[in-house]
């Protein structure tokens, strides 16, 4: 272990030079997850339509969000989603579902929600900012391409008309090809 | 008992490549080796192999960490295992199948049955170094961390990180603080396959959107309150036959019992002759390392043996802005009298980054968070609390900020008196 005393005593030299002697380490440790999540957190720049709440102030690893477009087919619903972070952020995504049984095409009746930044191209370059905003697009844009409520998805290709009308009725807490879906005009 | 008559040519005289041959003393490495305490992360696949390395090179006092049983499928290269120890701990089998055979009484080797998370940051203290044979990206993170969070006058222990994944390894030497840790070399994993969840549910193409449908949507819609459990039978087979139905309905083959059970459980094929030589590139530091006798990896080795073998050894630069060793805890003194609320503004004049909305956290609260709005409503009652209230001793202090690359981690000093000076004097 001569070597490694070799480097400590030229690091040592190099903090005196430096003026710091006060070497003492903390108590505790934050993990990495947290040092990034409270970056990405703290940085969040969201517009107005699209509200957090944490349901546990001490805990920012899992919280919920509330998306209420202006415009497109879902505008002024209320859309809960709960967000979970783990602590191998950001090697693995957040985990969101969506809590309200809604009829859209790329969201299921559990609440399954295929975007693509959450799955399979999610990277750690991404940021909780950029996740959300692709929550939100999705809302504003359904895609009929890649369906995860495949009925839906058929009617938005075929008659974007009814599907505007499904949606509008859908939201309402209504009966679509006989599934209830929830009423999210309520706050 | 067997003698060190293989090894005593290599400790005997300095090596060709000695850093320091003035200083180098073939008794003191033969002391070092009889009492370096070693500590073994993982019994597993490469664990067996360390810990047989390890003993067989020299070393007395061994402790292993494991928080694996052993199960039916280790046993064609966990060597140290046997039928009758199925279900048993990895660690505990281990360090007795060891002792068994190598026949020293003055080897010991200590195992602890159990999560490395489960010991605190103190306890890894006492060792000199720290080689690991890990299967999880999470536990590399947490030693990595945990290692460099120990750093001080006295101590720095070097993490030898052993991985192998099919016919690839690599082996690494990290000296925490000194070259790049895992956490500066994150970007070079490659991440776990997934697949999109529109294809699972609509179009299927491979045997493995099958299973992924049974485990991603057809699990929890008919177990909503119970987490799969890969080592029930009935679960494995439940899984196997949905994802077989669904195979047929679809015409795709290959879905097996075991590709359902390697996709649930995200298996990677494990073969033993890479463990071997990784954990034989591991074993060798830890034996330099430890005797002097010749220099260090310089840092990074990796291996291949898809076609032929290849080897190539680098050394990975350290990042700047790691967010692990690349931070390193600043001292800033504070009043004893100050406000949160004082020492935020302290923080961003004084320092040579001038903060816009700083955010400040410890390990156990949030002591302040300038956003999302919500957050700083719950936390701004903080800010005129005393700071040496919300602090425990030693605590660290993380400081986020746009204008700040990653984070900053500040460590208190209290100075002064407890009471507003000019308060006293009114």
């Amino acid at each position: 272990m001569l070597k490694l005393r070799q480097l400590k005593e030229k690091q040592k030299a190099q903090a005196a030079a430096e003026g710091h002697n006060n070497s003492s380490t903390p108590t505790t440790s934050i993990s990495a997850a947290q040092l990034r999540l409270q970056k990405d957190i703290t940085e969040l720049d969201l517009p107005h339509t699209i509200k957090v709440q944490f349901p546990d102030p001490s805990n920012f690893f899992t919280f919920n969000l509330t998306i209420t477009p202006q415009q497109g087919y879902y505008r002024s619903g209320h859309f809960h989603f709960k967000v979970d972070i783990n602590n191998n952020f950001p090697i693995d995504p957040p985990k969101i579902k969506c809590l309200n049984k809604i009829y859209h095409p790329n969201i299921d009746l559990e609440g399954n929600i295929c975007l693509n930044i959450l799955r399979e191209d999610w990277s750690p370059v991404l940021s909780l900012s950029q996740v959300l905003m692709g929550l939100n697009f999705l809302l504003l844009e359904p895609n009929a391409n890649d369906p995860l409520n495949k009925q839906a998805a058929n009617v938005l290709a075929k008659d974007p008309r009814q599907f505007e009308r499904n949606v509008y009725n859908s939201m309402r807490g209504g009966y679509i090809d006989s599934v209830y879906f929830d009423n999210v005009m309520k706050k | 008992m067997r003698d060190l008559s293989s090894i005593l040519p290599l400790v005997e005289t300095a090596g060709p490549f000695n850093e320091v041959p003035e200083e180098y003393d073939p008794h003191d490495s033969l002391l070092s080796l009889a009492t370096t305490k070693i500590l073994v992360i993982g019994a597993g696949g490469l664990g067996c192999e360390i810990l047989k390395n390890l003993a067989l090179t020299g070393f007395k006092d061994i402790h292993v960490i494991d928080m694996d049983t052993i199960e039916l499928s280790n046993l064609n290269r966990q060597f140290l295992f046997r039928p009758e120890d199925i279900g048993k701990s990895k660690a505990e089998v281990a360090a007795r199948a060891i002792i068994a055979r190598i026949g020293d009484d003055n080897l010991k080797i200590t195992p602890y049955f159990g999560k490395i998370q489960d010991k605190p940051r103190e306890y890894y203290r006492q060792f000199s170094v720290v080689i690991s044979g890990l299967d999880s990206i999470e536990a590399r993170r947490w030693i990595n961390a945990t290692l460099m969070a120990l750093v001080d006058e006295e101590t720095l222990v070097p993490l030898i990180d052993g991985g192998t994944e099919g016919l690839r390894g690599q082996s690494r030497v990290i000296l925490p603080t000194i070259s790049s840790c895992f956490e500066c070399s994150l970007d070079l994993l490659s991440p776990k396959v997934t697949y999109p969840v529109c294809t699972i549910a609509n179009t299927p193409r491979l045997p493995e959107h099958c299973i992924e449908w049974a485990n991603q949507l057809q699990w929890p819609r008919h177990f909503p309150d119970r987490k799969f459990d890969a080592d029930n039978p009935d679960d494995v087979d439940w899984m196997y036959q949905m994802a077989k139905t669904r195979a047929d309905e679809f015409k795709i083959e290959g879905v097996t019992r075991s590709l359902t059970l390697g996709v649930v459980k995200n298996i990677i094929p494990a073969i033993a002759s890479t463990n071997a030589v990784i954990a034989a590139s591991c074993c060798n530091e830890a034996f330099k390392f430890v005797t002097n006798s010749n220099p260090l990896l310089n840092n990074y080795m990796m291996y291949s043996g898809d076609e032929s073998i290849f080897t190539y050894t680098y050394p990975y630069a350290k990042k700047d802005n790691c967010p692990v060793c690349g931070n390193m805890p600043k001292w800033v003194k504070a009043e004893r009298w100050w406000t949160l609320d004082q020492f935020i503004e302290e923080l961003s004049t004084k320092q040579e980054v001038q903060m816009t909305r700083p955010s400040l956290t410890t390990s156990s609260r949030y002591l302040y968070l300038s956003n999302p709005e919500e957050l700083e409503k719950l936390t701004r009652t903080n800010l005129s609390k005393k700071l040496s209230d919300l602090l425990a001793p030693g605590e660290e202090i993380v400081v986020t900020d746009p204008k700040l690359p990653i984070s900053m981690k500040v460590l208190v000093e209290f100075v002064g008196s407890e009471v507003d000076p000019e308060f006293i004097n009114k």
